[in-house]
């Protein structure tokens, strides 16, 4: 548990810390621009009590918002995601329960893992641009910003996951 | 009661998440109003030091380019210094001196700058200790950047001109015709202006500059060059303006502050009562 709560905790530090440091600096093309830090939404044990869970990604979120000046975008949008997070895993999966503590979205097949990390992220950047557009009217433009936007977070979240984290199967 | 009970263990999640979303959204709409970001914003202490170690690592990099800019505001700044020593003593000195009297300008550095979103906030190093307080305007070298929204003691957030919320007075340079700068909020070299009157008489390449007719900005600050004119029965609907600065990298910033904005103020607002 101690263990559990320590990595976590660091993950959570390190994650907002590359975030504004690095991530919100870039932006390719002047417009994608990646939000890597929902990491922490995917690699978030699903078998940890769940309202702990939506608790620290509001944290996150929020911190991200402290530090970029945008009100509560980046908490609204991480928090709902991270409650969507389940479902939408077992609805891609086609399970029921997930009762294994090691479970990472790396051991799910190629075309799973993609969509899963893909449905997320663009639910995630989407909520982003929409709320800080914060009109109807830009409607395809949001939609592409966070398109664009989300290839670049899902490149960075593959990468990430090719690198560091095992297959256990 | 029971009932109620059994309702809210069921749910729990549920009304988690949606407590948990409404705090978020009022933290957001509050955002989009010009001064009511009360909470959420980066001139607290704990995200301006943060962001203050980061740009100081940051800045290594930028030494080459900062000192240029350095170098080229000095140079234009000796030609000013010449031309004023140069004037005929026809020209009272005390017109000159009263005019600058009016503003004071302090340096302050660009902790951290944005230029991607819809609407962008930068981060300067200058708080309340240095007499740093809302609605007080950033220049650089090159043109407007912004105006201070909120202030901590050594921090403060500049409202950038490429946010959506932010309207600033500005004319055509040698003439009276004023309008808005505004942002469409897509390209970031691009702004606009808007509210210009029909009879004003311009062309592409003219220069836009402050208006002076607040009490942010003197007059005459430069702002950017008019790059497209549309029409639309007599009316200017849309005109595009390339900004002389390049808001992607801005390193130092001038406040303007002007001491006799409370007198004025007080003076309008007795006019409105």
């Amino acid at each position: 548990m101690n263990n559990t709560f320590l990595k976590y905790g660091l993950l959570f530090v390190v994650l907002i810390l590359l975030q504004v440091s690095v991530f919100n600096n870039v932006s390719l093309f002047g417009y994608a621009q990646p939000m890597f830090y929902i990491l922490f939404v995917f690699l978030y044990p699903v078998t940890q009590r769940k309202s702990l869970f939506m608790i620290l990604a509001f944290s996150l979120g929020l911190s991200i918002d402290f530090f970029s000046n945008s009100g509560g975008i980046n908490a609204a949008a991480t928090l709902f995601i991270a409650y969507f997070r389940l479902p939408i895993l077992k609805t891609i999966t086609r399970k029921i329960e997930f009762d294994n503590d090691q479970f990472n979205f790396n051991n799910l097949p190629i075309g799973e893992q993609f969509g899963y990390l893909f449905i997320l992220t663009f639910i995630h950047h989407f909520i982003i641009f929409q709320l800080s557009y914060f009109k109807f009217d830009a409607l395809s433009l949001v939609f592409s910003h966070a398109l664009f936007s989300s290839f670049f977070t899902l490149v960075l979240l593959l990468i990430y996951s090719g690198l560091f984290l095992k297959k256990t199967r | 009661m029971q009932q109620f009970f059994n309702f809210l263990v069921k749910y729990k999640y549920f009304l988690l998440f949606v407590l948990l979303e409404f705090f978020a959204l009022l933290f957001t709409i509050q955002s989009h109003s010009f001064h009511q970001s009360v909470f959420v914003n980066s001139s607290n202490q704990f995200t301006g030091a943060i962001l203050s170690k980061i740009d100081a690592f940051d800045s290594y990099l930028d030494l080459t380019s900062e000192n240029k800019s350095l170098l080229e505001e000095n140079t234009l700044l000796k030609n000013k210094l010449a031309h004023f020593n140069s004037l005929d003593s026809l020209q009272s000195p005390e017109f000159i001196e009263l005019n600058d009297l009016n503003f004071k300008y302090i340096s302050a550095k660009v902790i951290r700058n944005e230029f991607t979103k819809p609407n962008n906030y930068l981060t300067i190093n200058k708080g309340e200790i240095d007499s740093v307080f809302n609605d007080i305007g950033a220049i650089n070298e090159k043109g407007v950047i912004g105006i201070v929204n909120h202030s901590s003691k050594n921090y403060a957030t500049l409202i950038s001109i490429l946010n959506q919320n932010l309207k600033i007075n500005v004319k055509i340079k040698h003439s009276d015709f004023f309008g808005s700068l505004a942002w469409n909020g897509i390209n970031y070299n691009v702004l606009q202006v808007i509210d210009i009157p029909r009879q004003a008489n311009f062309k592409v390449g003219d220069t836009i500059v402050t208006g002076g007719q607040s009490t942010i900005f003197p007059e005459g600050i430069p702002v950017g060059s008019v790059l497209d004119i549309k029409t639309e029965n007599d009316r200017y609907s849309k005109i595009d303006i390339k900004l002389f600065n390049d808001m992607s990298a801005i390193g130092h910033v001038y406040l303007i502050i002007n001491p006799h904005k409370s007198e004025i103020k007080n003076l309008e607002d007795s006019n409105n009562e």
